[in-house]
C-alpha cells in the first residue's frame, strides 16, 4: 500500500466525490495530462507521431530524474535550491575531462559526474543536517559557491561540440530498442526509486523523518543520517544529469542549468509532494514532471508564441496548488464532519 | 500578580550582551573590507589623486580636505549597488515572520516592464512611475492575498508559481524587445545628486529609517515579531496575522517597484529578463545581516551594514578585476557561516557532555 492513503473503512459509505478525487490525485492530473495532449493533438496531428514522443520523454527524463531527488529532500522537509549549480559544476568538470582525455570511456565520465554530484550534495547535506543550517540557507550558499566554482574551472570559456569526443556525445543519441537511452534510464531510476521509497527500510525512515522529526528520534532512527543521505542523493543525482545534460546539448557553459531547481521544485508540487515534508509518491512525481514536459513540447506545437510559455506553466502550478488545498479543505470539513456524529 | 508595567521593564544594560552580537561581527567584515579594498586597488576612493593633489600641505589641513573627499567618492560608490537593496527591509519583515518570497525579482521586471509599456503609450514619466508603484504593489497583495486565504501554504511555492507567472506576464507584454527611450532627467533618479550626496543613497537611508521605525518602534513590528516566533498564539492573542502578513507581502511589492523605478533609470531601457536571481541575492543580504530564517529574530541595522559590506566587496573584487566568481564564492560560504556560527556552541556543548558524561 503506497503511503498516507490507507483507506478508513468507515469512508466508503459517505465519500463524497472531492473526497475520491483527492484520493486519486495522481488519476486526475494523469486525465489533465491526458486532455493536454488530445487538445494538442486536435490542433496538430503530428503530437501523437513517434519521433514527437521520443522527443517529448528524452526532454523529459532529466527533468523527472531530477524530481525524484527533490521528492527526498522535500519529504524530509527540506529544499534544494544548489542542483542547477551542482549540474552545471558536474558537467563542466566532465566535460573539460572527456575534451583533454577524448579515450576516456563514456561509463567513466558518467562516474565522475555522479562522483562530483555526489560530493556537492554532501556538503550541503553536511551543513543542514550536522550544523543545523536551514535548508534553503544552506543549499542557497553552496548554490553560490558551486556557480562560481564552475566559472572558474571553466576559465569563462564554454566547451562546445567540437571539443567533446564522440564517444561522449554518443551517450545521447544512443538508442535501444529504437528507443533513446536516456529513457530508459529514466524509467530505471523510477523503478528503482519505486522499490527504495516503497520496500525499503531507509526509504521508509525517510518518511518518518520527514512526517514527524522527533518521534523519529524517539524511536531510534537517527535523523541526521537519513537528511545527510537524502541531500548526497539529490547531489549524485544532480551530477548524473549533469553528464547526460552536457551529452544532450553538446556544449557545456558557465550558466548551464542555472534556474533549473525551480522547474525541478514545480514538478514535485504538481506531483503533490508536500513542502511541508512527509508525504509525496513516486508515481506523483512522474506525472509532474510528464505534465511540465508536455506543456513544454505543446506549446510551440499549437503555434504558441514562447512567450507565453512561463504564464501558462505558473497558471497551471498555481491553479493545481489552489485546487488541492480547497480539496484537502473539504476532505477535512467531512471528516471532521463524521466525528461529530 | 505584577501589573503589566512591571513585566515590561526594561532590561539592565549590560555591556557583554552588548558587544556579542552579529551587527559587530558584520560591522568588523565591512571595515576589513574597507581595508583590503584599499590595499586592493590604489584607484579606490580615489585616495592615490587625493595625497598626490595635497601633497604640499601639512598632515591637518590635509586631513580635514580628505575626509570631505573621501566621503563623497565612497558615496558615490554606493550608486553601483543600492538598487537592489531597497527589497532587503520588507523581505527582513516577511523573514522574520519565518516566510519567505521568491517573486520579487519577477515582480520587479514586470514593475519595469509596465512602467516602460505606460510610458511608451504616451503617460507622462512621473505617470508611468506610479504605475510601476501599483504594479508592485497589486503583485506583493496577490501573493498576501493568497497565503493569507490558503493558510496551509507554504510561501515558498505560492511565490515560486507567482515568480514565475509575474515573468510570464512581462514575457507575454514585451517578448524580447526592450523598452526605453526615457526623457533625460529619468536618468538622474539612479545618477543624481541632492547637494554632494547621491540622491539613490539619500532615498536608501530615508527608507531604512522608515522601515527601522516600523520594526523597531511600532506596534506593528512587534506584531512582526510574535508572528515570527509563534504564529498561532499571535493568533490567539489577538494579533491580526492575516492584515499583517497582507501588508508585508505587499510592501515587498511596493519595493520592488521602487527598485524596478531604480534599475530602470540606471540602465536606459528594461526589458522582460531584468532582475533574475534578485530574490535570491535579497534573501542572502536579509539573512548575512543576522535575521534568522527561523523567525522572531533580526535587525533593520543588521540588512543595512550587510547591503554596504557585500556591496563594497563587489566593488572592491571588481576594482581588481577579481572576478564575480570569487564574489559567488565568498558571498555563498558568508552565508552558511553567518547561520552556522550561533548553531555551534550548543552542538559543542551537546557534543561534548555526550563524550564526558556527568555523574549523577
Amino acid at each position: 500500500m503506497p503511503q498516507g492513503t490507507e483507506k478508513n473503512p468507515l469512508d466508503k459509505e459517505s465519500s463524497s466525490f472531492l473526497a475520491k478525487v483527492s484520493r486519486f490525485r495522481e488519476t486526475g492530473l494523469f486525465l489533465f495530462i491526458l486532455v493536454v495532449m488530445l487538445l494538442t493533438h486536435l490542433k496538430n496531428p503530428n503530437f501523437f507521431s513517434l519521433e514527437n514522443l521520443d522527443d517529448l520523454l528524452t526532454n523529459t527524463a532529466i527533468l523527472s530524474i531530477l524530481a525524484l531527488g527533490m521528492m527526498l529532500v522535500i519529504i524530509t522537509r527540506g529544499i534544494d535550491l544548489s542542483l542547477g549549480s551542482t549540474l552545471a559544476l558536474s558537467g563542466m568538470i566532465t566535460a573539460l575531462t572527456v575534451s583533454s582525455y577524448p579515450t576516456l570511456h563514456p561509463l567513466l565520465a558518467i562516474a565522475l559526474g555522479t562522483l562530483i554530484g555526489i560530493v556537492c550534495g554532501s556538503l550541503v547535506g553536511l551543513g543542514v543536517a550536522v550544523f543545523g543550517v536551514l535548508p534553503i540557507i544552506a543549499s542557497l550558499g553552496m548554490m553560490y559557491v558551486y556557480r562560481g566554482l564552475t566559472y572558474i574551472v571553466s576559465g569563462r570559456r564554454w566547451v562546445n561540440a567540437s571539443q567533446m569526443p564522440e564517444s561522449f556525445k554518443a551517450i545521447a543519441t544512443t538508442r535501444l530498442f529504437d528507443i533513446r537511452l536516456y529513457i530508459f534510464i529514466a524509467i530505471v531510476f523510477y523503478l528503482a526509486f519505486y522499490y527504495f521509497t516503497n520496500y525499503t527500510r531507509t526509504g521508509r525512515r525517510i518518511y518518518a523523518v520527514g512526517s514527524n522529526p522527533d518521534s523519529a528520534a524517539i524511536t531510534g532512527i537517527k535523523t541526521w543520517r537519513f537528511i545527510w543521505l537524502v541531500y548526497a542523493i539529490m547531489g549524485g543525482l544532480s551530477g548524473f544529469c549533469g553528464v547526460l545534460w552536457v551529452s544532450k546539448f553538446a556544449s557545456a557553459q558557465g550558466d548551464t542549468a542555472s534556474g533549473y531547481e525551480m522547474n525541478v521544485i514545480a514538478a514535485c508540487v504538481l506531483g503533490g509532494v508536500n513542502i511541508m515534508g512527509g508525504s509525496g509518491r513516486v508515481g506523483g512525481v512522474l506525472l509532474g514532471a510528464v505534465l511540465l514536459g508536455t506543456l513544454n513540447n505543446a506549446l510551440p506545437m499549437v503555434n504558441m508564441s514562447v512567450f507565453w510559455q512561463n504564464a501558462i506553466q505558473g497558471s497551471i502550478i498555481l491553479v493545481a496548488i489552489l485546487v488541492n488545498a480547497q480539496v484537502k479543505r473539504n476532505v477535512d470539513r467531512g471528516n471532521l464532519l463524521r466525528r461529530h456524529i | 500578580m505584577p501589573g503589566p508595567h512591571e513585566i515590561a521593564a526594561d532590561r539592565p544594560f549590560a555591556w557583554k550582551a552588548f558587544f556579542f552580537q552579529w551587527e559587530w561581527i558584520l560591522l568588523l567584515v565591512f571595515l576589513a573590507i574597507q581595508v583590503m579594498n584599499f590595499h586592493l586597488s590604489p584607484y579606490y576612493l580615489d585616495l592615490a589623486h587625493l595625497r598626490e593633489e595635497a601633497a604640499d600641505l601639512a598632515w591637518w589641513p590635509w586631513l580635514t580636505s580628505l575626509i570631505p573627499a573621501v566621503l563623497a567618492n565612497w558615496a558615490d560608490v554606493t550608486i553601483s549597488f543600492l538598487d537592489k537593496s531597497f527589497i532587503v527591509f520588507p523581505m527582513a519583515f516577511i523573514i522574520i515572520m519565518a516566510e519567505i518570497d521568491i517573486s520579487v525579482g519577477s515582480t520587479v521586471a514586470l514593475s519595469a516592464v509596465l512602467m516602460g509599456l505606460s510610458y511608451k503609450a504616451g503617460l507622462s514619466m512621473p505617470l508611468a512611475m506610479v504605475v510601476a508603484l501599483a504594479v508592485g504593489s497589486v503583485c506583493g497583495f496577490i501573493n498576501g492575498l493568497i497565503l493569507v486565504k490558503y493558510r496551509e501554504l507554504a510561501p515558498m511555492i505560492v511565490t515560486l508559481a507567482t515568480m514565475i507567472i509575474y515573468r510570464g506576464i512581462a514575457l507575454i507584454l514585451l517578448e524580447d524587445q526592450a523598452v526605453g527611450k526615457f526623457p533625460a532627467w529619468f536618468q538622474n533618479i539612479c545618477w543624481g545628486y541632492l547637494g554632494p550626496v547621491p540622491i539613490m543613497l539619500l532615498a536608501f537611508c530615508v527608507t531604512a529609517l522608515v522601515f527601522g521605525i516600523i520594526l523597531h518602534r511600532t506596534t506593528f513590528g512587534r506584531q512582526v515579531y510574535a508572528i515570527g516566533s509563534n504564529p498561532v498564539a499571535s493568533l490567539f492573542s489577538g494579533v491580526p496575522v492575516a492584515r499583517i502578513r497582507v501588508t508585508a507581502y505587499t510592501l515587498a511589492g511596493l519595493m520592488s517597484g521602487v527598485t524596478a523605478i531604480f534599475l530602470t533609470s540606471r540602465m536606459g531601457s528594461t526589458r522582460p529578463n531584468v532582475a533574475t536571481g534578485y530574490e535570491l541575492d535579497v534573501i542572502a543580504m536579509v539573512v548575512l545581516g543576522g535575521v534568522s530564517t527561523a523567525g522572531g529574530r533580526g535587525r533593520i541595522i543588521g540588512t543595512v551594514i550587510s547591503v554596504f559590506t557585500i556591496g563594497f566587496l563587489r566593488y572592491g573584487l571588481g576594482l581588481r578585476n577579481i572576478s564575480a566568481e570569487y564574489l559567488l564564492i565568498i558571498i555563498g560560504l558568508l552565508l552558511i557561516f553567518a547561520v552556522m556560527l550561533p548553531n555551534l556552541r550548543p552542538l559543542y556543548t551537546s557534543w561534548y557532555s555526550a563524550r564526558h558524561p556527568r555523574r549523577q
